[in-house]
């Protein structure tokens, strides 16, 4: 009986040596590509209102991935993106993160898209301890009231130029023409709140007005009824600050109310879709991305820009946007901050913490504990609807 | 502001206002011969814009073969959904029915999605972009066409329930389905032919809005939620109480916008119409011994 017991034990573990020697040489082969890949989430609003954002936003996130795993991956593991579509509805971005954070168990997440969004997924990430690179511009409410350096949030980041930077470049470009009256008319959305409160705040400091504030809600299609109402004010520029589908259609409807004024429009507007024969002429500030042909050799970003857009256009056939871009430097920071730390949700904070001279599509970042978004009013360049195109102001006029 | 403004206020809104009044239309129509509310009925507006986009833009047909195609499309679209959805029903419920057009909603936006993209597509306007001049406002010339071509149908309608044979068995119908019956009038068929109306006239609103508004495959919800609105207000089974209805929202929407604030434009649209269904349950146009006789 026990002869018996011990025998086969004796076989059994013959066999198992025999069999771990034998595989230890392939184990040594496959250990590389058996480490778990690092998970990173990712929250676009791939449909609904926003899907002209985050549809590049996915495709850009997708390709890097691509790129990155084809060249061997961080620090030999693979990455594996979980992407969630929000359609743009705060509700499911929380349901989303939710099921990034605790059941997919990502090390860091990117976007969401829209600013609103944002501003939910901020909050929860903030409690979760989960690094979040946000793709939405609205930064507001990220900073406490009383301070405006220290950061509310130890957890978020973001890519986008800032808003109160946007405003600057606007009202500069204003004075520099000599506008004192402007109107302004701005989307119901956690973009067009934020810029909203942004214009207002920076106006008296260029000496200028706001003779009119209209807003409309992201739906709206005629706004005849506001211009109507701006137009009798007699503003010498029109700003418009929204990402809905509006933003679109104003300048058509100003012409056809015979408006002349000088139209503006926010970094919401930087996606060709929106170029209509109407819009010519209208300005707008963005980052480099969009009039990367425009872009002198000599600037820092002009090899980053030029490789991204050819990289983004070959594979997909369509022009690449300032919200591709902003996929694109959200998701390599996150894999910089783990080549420099170590792919722990903690690491990849402090490691975001500590990006210093990022050249990205939005501009160069220089992240510090006071500053998540690193970038300052110089990513942003003035771009011009020209010859149904954007091109970058100066270098047209 | 001056006179110019409150007439290009009143152009503004008269124009939103007679799309509405064309989706409230065709609430209408299928509520009179089934009792049920279509809630895809702004979807059929949607389609009408985005056919007409495919027709211009892929097949490069002229735009009034575009308008004739993109109507008859959307009137078959209309028809197919009641054949393939409503009519193999056996004894349905009406909450049944209202949930399958919720259904119906859905997939067509969602088809709608894969077919077109998520962008918004627009059409050129029948005739230029010029604006007209209407006493100081410029009025795009579109807005004419918009009006002329609802208030011509509106007209071909109110003709035919009045004076026709199939109009009158529509009327028949709606009033008691069961009698008509009776009496010889294929019942099944009215049905047919009223989610096909009510599908042609969201098709006609949509290729008239589109050059206008742009369109994308979310579009058509807003507008029947408008459209219900002035379905209610005006009394359900009215159609002139309903026209009139449709345009009043129009207008209360434009002129909230300019002379009180556009951040309450929906709030206050959507307050007049509780306020009068408080006041007037039955709507405004319509007699409240009829309205004790409906299902809502």
């Amino acid at each position: 009986m026990y002869a018996r017991k011990f025998t086969v034990t004796v076989v059994m573990l013959a066999l198992i040596i025999i069999v771990a020697v034998g595989c230890s040489k392939k184990e040594e082969k496959k250990a590389e590509a058996l480490k778990p890949p690092i998970k990173i989430g990712a929250i676009f609003s791939v449909t609904g209102s926003a899907a002209k954002l985050g549809g590049p936003e996915k495709n850009t996130a997708l390709m890097i991935q691509e790129q990155i795993n084809a060249a061997g991956g961080v620090n030999g593991r693979q990455i594996e993106l979980i992407i969630e579509d929000d359609q743009g509805v705060e509700e499911n971005t929380v349901n989303a993160l939710q099921k990034l954070i605790h059941s997919d168990n990502v090390v860091a997440i990117i976007g969401p898209t829209r600013s609103g969004n944002g501003i939910a997924a901020a909050t929860i990430c903030e409690e979760a301890r989960v690094p979040l690179v946000s793709c939405a511009a609205a930064w507001v409410q990220l900073f406490t009231e009383k301070d405006v350096t220290k950061p509310m949030y130890k957890y978020v980041f973001k890519t986008p130029q800032n808003d109160s930077d946007c405003a600057v470049r606007i009202f500069e470009d204003c004075k520099a023409k000599g506008f004192t009256k402007v109107a302004i008319i701005t989307g119901t959305t956690g973009f067009g709140d934020a810029g909203r409160t942004e214009l207002k705040k920076r106006a008296p400091e260029y000496g200028i007005t706001i003779v009119a504030d209209e807003t409309y809600p992201p739906d709206a299609s005629d706004l005849t009824p506001s211009l109507t109402k701006i137009k009798a004010k007699k503003p010498q520029a029109l700003i418009n600050w929204s990402i809905v589908p509006a933003q679109g259609l104003i300048a058509g409807q100003a012409k056809q109310l015979k408006m002349t004024m000088q139209i503006y429009q926010s970094h919401g507007f930087g996606n060709k879709g929106y170029i209509t024969e109407a819009a010519e002429g209208i300005l707008f500030p963005a980052g480099r991305l969009l009039v990367t042909k425009d872009v002198d050799p000599s600037n820092v970003q002009y090899n980053v820009l030029t490789k991204f857009k050819s990289d983004y256009e070959t594979k997909y056939g369509e022009e690449v946007s300032t919200f591709a871009g902003h996929a694109y430097d959200a998701l390599w920071m996150i894999v910089n901050a783990i080549k420099a730390k170590d792919d722990t949700r903690d690491g990849i904070r402090d490691g975001l913490e500590a990006t210093t001279n990022f050249i990205g599509t939005a501009g160069v970042f220089n992240m510090s504990p006071t500053d998540h978004c690193g970038l300052n009013a110089d990513a942003f360049t003035m771009v011009v609807v020209k010859g149904g195109e954007f091109r970058l102001a100066d270098a047209v006029k | 502001m001056g006179l110019d403004s409150y007439i290009q206020l009143f152009f503004s809104g008269i124009t939103i206002g007679s799309i509405y009044a064309m989706v409230a239309l065709g609430f209408l129509i299928i509520y009179s011969s089934t009792g049920i509310i279509n809630l895809a009925q702004g979807e059929f507006v949607m389609l009408g814009g985005m056919i007409a986009v495919t027709c211009y833009h892929t097949f490069h047909l002229p735009l009034l073969l575009t308008f004739v195609v993109t109507v008859l499309a959307v009137t078959a679209i209309g028809a197919l959904f009641e054949f393939t959805c409503i009519h193999p029903l056996k004894n349905p419920s009406v909450l049944g029915l209202i949930m399958i057009t919720i259904a119906a909603s859905i997939l067509m936006r969602g088809i709608a999605m894969f077919v077109w993209g998520k962008e918004e597509h627009g059409i050129p306007t029948f005739s230029g972009d010029n604006p007209i001049q209407v006493m100081g406002a410029s009025v795009p010339p579109q807005v004419f066409w918009i009006l002329g071509v609802i208030f011509t149908v509106l007209v071909i309608l109110f003709y035919v329930f009045k004076y026709t044979l199939i109009g009158k068995a529509m009327r028949a119908t709606a009033a008691n389905r069961t009698a008509a019956y009776l009496v010889g009038i294929n019942v099944r068929k009215i049905v047919l032919l009223s989610f096909a109306l009510s599908a042609g006239l969201g098709g006609i609103a949509g290729v008239l809005l589109t050059p206008m508004t742009l369109m994308s495959f979310e579009r058509g919800t807003p507008l029947a939620l408008k459209g219900f609105c002035a379905t209610v207000v005006g009394g359900l089974g009215n159609p002139a109480g309903t026209v009139i209805a449709g345009l009043l929202l129009g207008l209360i929407e434009s002129f909230v916008t300019a002379l009180i604030s556009s951040h309450y434009k929906d709030v206050i649209a959507l307050f007049i119409l509780i306020v009068v269904l408080f006041i007037k349950p039955s709507g405004l146009f319509s007699k409240s011994e009829e309205a004790k006789l409906k299902k809502f």
